[in-house]
């Protein structure tokens, strides 16, 4: 074996570790420990917001500023395919 | 990519109008039921792309400059900013504040008993066209820059 190779099964080894006990140590799938954020937006989203749709009321109007960051991915992406192919296109 | 037979763009013609009228739907009602901006954004630039494919980036590039799509992008881009600056303006100032609801404008009214009850949620319909407008055109204008330089770069070797 080269050292190459070495190197990189310890490193593959250490990562899957630590995704094994990462994978342990998650929160039991539908167990709820503190659901106050949920009651809180699940009672209020149809008063405070006035939209019937709750998933659209935190996307927009709780959580919009996770909504303006996803909005910048987008405009980094067209301008960087934009600028990438300039030449291609104005040839 | 050059355009392909005639069979393929009569049907793209033929199907194109109901996909763009199905998207333009999701964004519209993306306050009632699932979906919104994005989604809808996506259903309609998948026509667009469908668009490309058939007819080719070059035909498509010959009716519309990218410039102007991106110029589009960048329109719903400042729409949603403006949006949410806007409710610094008001009383108890909060970025980002539906502050369009409970008001007698339109969209302004809160939930009625009637759950299909278009004009309401305030702010969030204005966002859900903002943002379907920034994703139409983005995805629109990534697709057709990458087939128009495929193409280009074919040729070029």
């Amino acid at each position: 074996m080269d050292k190459r190779t070495i190197i990189g099964s310890i490193f593959f080894t250490i990562v899957l570790v630590f995704i094994l006990f990462a994978m342990l140590m998650t929160h039991p799938f539908g167990d709820i420990s503190e659901s106050d954020m949920d009651d809180t937006i699940i009672e209020n989203c149809q008063e405070e917001t006035g939209a019937n749709n709750a998933v659209t009321s935190v996307v927009f109007d709780y959580r919009g500023f996770d909504t303006l960051g996803e909005a910048t991915i987008l405009f980094t992406a067209v301008a960087g395919v934009i600028l990438i192919f300039r030449r291609v296109l104005h040839d | 990519m050059t355009e392909m037979s005639k069979v393929v763009r009569t049907i793209t013609s033929l199907s194109f109008p109901f996909i763009l009228i199905y998207g333009l739907y999701v964004i519209a009602h993306g306050h009632l039921t699932p979906g919104g901006g994005f989604q809808g954004g996506a259903i309609v630039a998948s026509a667009l792309a469908m668009i490309i494919v058939a007819f080719g980036s070059k035909w498509v590039l010959d009716r519309i400059k990218e410039k102007n799509i991106s110029l589009l992008e960048s329109v719903g881009a400042i729409c949603f900013i403006l949006l949410a600056f806007f409710g610094l303006t008001y009383a108890d100032p909060v970025f980002f504040k539906n502050f369009v609801v409970d008001n007698p404008y339109l969209f302004g009214q809160v939930v009625t008993d009637n759950a299909a009850n278009i004009n309401t949620a305030g702010v969030i319909p204005l966002m859900n066209f903002a943002v379907g407008l920034k994703v139409i055109a983005g995805l629109f204008v990534i697709v057709l820059v990458l087939a128009y330089a495929s193409t280009a770069m074919e040729g070029k070797k």
